[in-house]
């Protein structure tokens, strides 16, 4: 090295580590940008729906056009009866496919499986919408709840499923040699050992599909329908959080529109909750 | 054993009845398109009239507006969910790492129809405020940035978009990342790289396949988004190079007009349209998948 | 290992808890004995049909109505295919739709409604505008707020330089049905190309989905010009242009003038069995983009159903009930289409 390249050396140094650091604040820009729309989002539904809250919100019947006051007490307890429904009908199912896809990807039918199951996630709510009234709807003689859960069940399945596949898929092989070794039959391996070990990253996938069925509105315009009083039975059209925000926020009433967006900001905070407990569950059990 | 081979039996049974249900859900999809398709044909897809009245119906308006919105989100979207997916593996302290990612991922949570409204009474008039005057004042002269400010529009709709599959892009980005072994990193440090240098050689560069994997993904999950876009777009079938111009994707056409569709050639147009939205969403999420496979598998060797 | 217990044990003890809840709060909330009815059809009037069912349910407690707005064409389908037991639409039923029925669909009429012109414009000046100049303005020939055939109908008023955007509704509609049907009376050029329907391939212009995206789009874009259902316009504070009506008058809209329409074409209504279009009705006061809107009643309702939306359909005939929709905004029915709606209520028979 020469003496007068001494001095030249360090000024690319400064470079290289000005560089860097400008690297590191477009970066941390960009990061900020991502999280910006999240609290845009939110603190504009939390002011506009914040307002017209209250208990009778949660329990009321909503009230007729030119009346104040009222609440989505249907709405909510029919989007919960109804999630609760399409859990129960899709959940186990998702569990086992992703299951089947996972373990025995060695069979043709599995592989088919996965294949299709992957087109499922590509359907257009609206499709399934469809797809439920043609099926369900029409041949039964009516909207109910029961054709809005399984329309819902049909959006969950395959996120279930994905979910469970890619986890078990995470899971060393010892642990499925090692119940084999001990002598138990593969399907005790397998729910007991492997699905368990799993667990709580499969719930976390659960949950999510959870969330998404909580707040879809298409598939349920034209399967449970909606109902303006408390649903007595469950093959009765019913009511629904984002259907009756749906209704309500294309309708001319300013009190409506407030309770739409009431509702919008109770949607979101359910959603937001379901995601961070199964969060902390993920957390707690993996501890 | 034998109870592993009813186990089997009744995974597979409950394979077959998926399948089942899938074949009858394209099947159904089929019946219905199937009368559109039959008068038009092919053409259907490159026919670019939407007239109900006279029952002239194409769906190449409709793919142009699902694409380039789709694909306008994906380059808004793909270097801020990049760059977030770095800070979050690179950078970022270990304990904010969490938190962050977290809220990256709320945003998939929300309901589409909630940002259909943000969009409308947030998004859009800053549109037509900001960032119309200052993109159609430079930029005015090129067909891209051309036309009145509406605030509604191609841009509006792929903004909307990007920030709904941002958290999709980054999560995958972020899982890349976090794949790539620490030994590369440390070798990268070990011989005097600066932070920028050894996420560009150590981290990037072999993350490439995985990036466009992600990016992919995230471009499957913008051309089937329905309500948000519908609530933005202007939903004009209309092909125009200007971002500032309304559109209509296809999924916003069937949230639009099937329940109020007249006569049966315009439903059976609405369903045709469905089934190509399908076979294109299909389509990309495959190339996704395939593409992280092949990464995948060379990675594992 | 404590943990999954726990979370075994919560799950599966909340499982049940859950069902009780569902199995307690949902037959106790309602009455064992009661009817539900369900009908689906337009959204224009929803508004005023759930509170017309709230209000009738304080006065028959045994019937319980539910009515849900998913579009005129989407309560005839709903209807056809049987999955509700009444519909509701903004324009009669077509040859094609009443050929599909299983039985005889009767149409009676409920209220009034009447689509506005709207627009925003510095100041939001009172513009008349005459059916030539609407015509233009749909169909692209006019694109400047200072253009002559504008001007010409509003002498004092100072128009700006600006260029006018059309706001059009993007879904499938029976306000578009009705504006449409008036502008293909209107103008020739308009019934070759683009035609009347619910929706229509718009020469130029934005969409917005649902009366709302439209009365939106008016109100937030200087400029806008576009339709929007009367109630929409009054509740969002949005200017209306007074129209030329056939007999030459400038007719702003008003409940007035729109049960005015119907007034006038009273006995061509009831000889129409009440399918009858009143767009462009003559009429010194009649607005001419108006139209009533329907209860779509089959004849095969069974009696359990039948016999209390009868009595309900009566009610909905009263002056406490028309005034109710006065209240909301909705023109009540002329007195002479009532009795004679009322008379063809007592004549209605199910099998």
């Amino acid at each position: 090295m020469s003496k007068a390249d001494a001095p030249r050396l360090p000024r690319i140094q400064r470079r290289r580590h000005f560089k860097s650091l400008m690297a590191n604040a477009v970066i941390m820009t960009l990061a900020g940008f991502a999280i910006l729309p999240l609290i845009l989002v939110f603190s504009y539904i939390a002011r506009s729906g914040f307002p017209a809250l209250n208990l009778d919100f949660f329990y009321k019947l909503p009230a007729p056009a030119g009346e104040t006051g009222g609440g989505m007490g249907n709405a909510i307890l029919g989007s919960v009866a109804m999630v609760i429904m399409s859990g129960v009908m899709s959940i186990p199912p998702g569990l086992l496919c992703g299951l089947y896809v996972a373990e025995f990807s060695h069979q043709k039918l599995a592989r088919l499986l996965r294949f299709v199951i992957d087109l499922m996630t590509g359907v257009p709510s609206i499709v399934i919408g469809l797809f439920a009234y043609a099926m369900l709807v029409v041949p039964l003689g009516g909207f109910s709840a029961w054709a809005g859960s399984a329309a819902l069940g049909i959006i969950m399945m395959p996120i279930v499923s994905r979910t469970t596949e890619e986890i078990l898929r995470l899971i060393p092989d010892q642990l499925r040699e090692s119940g084999l070794a001990l002598g138990l039959p593969r399907w005790k391996v397998l729910l007991r050992l492997i699905m368990r070990a799993g667990r709580s990253a499969i719930a976390t996938g659960v949950f999510l599909a959870v969330a998404r069925a909580s707040g879809e509105t298409a598939p349920l315009l034209f399967t449970s329908f909606n109902n303006q009083y408390w649903s007595k039975s469950l093959s009765e059209p019913i009511a629904s959080l984002p259907v009756q925000i749906y209704t309500y926020a294309i309708s001319p009433y300013e009190e409506w529109h407030r309770l739409a967006w009431a509702g919008s900001l109770i949607l979101v905070t359910v959603v937001f909750a379901i995601n961070l407990l199964s969060r902390l569950l993920l957390k707690r059990t993996s501890n | 054993m034998r109870s592993d081979r009813i186990f089997n039996w009744i995974l597979r049974g409950l394979a077959l009845t998926v399948l089942l249900g899938f074949v009858l859900l394209v099947w159904f999809l089929w019946n219905e398109a199937l009368p559109a398709l039959r008068s038009a044909g092919l053409g259907f897809i490159w026919s670019t009239g939407w007239d109900p009245v006279s029952g002239d119906f194409g769906a190449l308006p409709f793919l142009w507006g699902t694409l380039v919105s789709s694909i306008l989100a994906l380059m808004l979207s793909a270097p801020i969910s990049i760059g977030a997916a770095l800070f979050l593996t690179d950078i970022a302290p270990k304990s904010i790492r969490t938190p962050i990612a977290f809220l990256i991922e709320m945003l998939a949570a929300i309901p589409s129809v909630v940002y259909g409204i943000w969009g409308i009474f947030v998004l859009a008039p800053f549109v037509r405020e900001h960032v119309h005057p200052l993109l159609n004042g430079w930029l005015g002269f090129t067909p891209f940035f051309e036309g009145p400010p509406f605030g509604l529009g191609m841009l509006t709709a792929a903004m909307v978009l990007a920030v709904m599959i941002t958290p999709t892009i980054t999560a995958v980005c972020r899982e890349v990342f976090r794949s790539v072994p620490d030994l590369l990193r440390e070798a990268a440090t070990g011989i005097g790289a600066t932070r920028w240098e050894t996420i560009r050689l150590a981290v990037i560069r072999p993350s490439i396949s995985g990036i466009f994997a992600a990016m992919i993904l995230g471009l499957g999950r913008a051309l089937g988004e329905t309500m948000a876009v519908t609530m933005v777009i202007g939903n004009r079938p209309e092909i125009s190079l200007s971002l500032f111009k309304p559109a209509a994707t296809m999924a916003s056409v069937i949230a639009n007009e099937y329940a109020e569709a007249q006569g049966d050639s315009h439903l059976s147009a609405l369903a045709a349209i469905g089934l190509v939205l399908l076979v294109v969403s299909s389509l990309v999420n495959f190339g996704a998948r395939w593409i992280i496979e092949r990464t995948e598998s060379k990675t594992h060797v | 290992m404590q943990i999954k217990n726990f979370l075994k044990n919560t799950t599966s003890s909340l499982t049940p808890v859950l069902a009780v809840i569902l199995m307690t709060t949902m037959p106790a909330t309602v009455a064992k004995s009661e009817t539900l009815i369900n009908g689906a059809g337009a959204t224009f009037p929803q508004p005023l049909y759930s509170r017309w069912f709230s209000d009738y349910r304080k006065i028959d407690k045994s019937v319980a109505i539910n009515y849900q707005g998913v579009g005129s064409s989407g309560g005839i389908r709903q209807l056809l295919t049987g999955t509700v037991d009444f519909g509701a639409s903004d324009e009669p039923m077509n040859a094609e739709e009443s050929a599909k029925a299983k039985a005889p669909i009767h149409h009676i009429p409920m209220a009034l409604g009447a689509v506005a012109i709207s627009y925003n414009l510095p100041g939001n000046p009172a513009l008349k505008l005459s059916p030539e100049t609407i015509a233009d303005l749909f169909l692209g020939k006019i694109t400047k707020w200072n253009d002559a055939k504008i001007v010409a109908t509003n002498p004092g008023l100072k128009l700006p330089d600006l260029a006018i955007m059309i706001a059009y509704r993007s879904d499938g509609s029976g306000t578009t049905a009705i504006m449409t049907e008036y502008l293909s009376v209107v103008s020739p050029a308009w019934k070759t190309k683009p035609g009347q329907g619910k929706s229509v391939q718009w020469p130029v212009g934005l969409g917005g989905k649902g009366n709302a995206g439209v009365a939106g789009m008016i109100k937030q874009n200087p400029g806008t010009l576009g339709y929007v259902e009367l109630v929409y316009a009054v509740s969002n504070g949005l200017p209306v242009a007074s129209i030329k009506n056939t007999a030459g008058q400038f007719v702003s809209p008003s409940i007035s003038a729109v049960t005015a329409a119907a007034k006038t074409s009273s006995k061509a209504i009831i000889a129409a069995d009440f399918k009858l279009s009143i767009v462009n009705s003559a009429g010194k006061d009649a607005y001419p983009i108006s139209s009533m809107t329907w209860l779509l009643i089959p004849e095969n309702m069974p009696a359990n159903k039948s016999a209390p939306l009868t009595a309900f359909l009566k009610w909905a005939m009263s002056d406490e009930a028309q005034k109710t929709a006065e209240s909301l905004h909705y023109a009540p029915l002329p007195k002479e289409v009532r009795i004679a709606a009322l008379g063809r209520i007592g004549k209605l028979k199910f099998k």
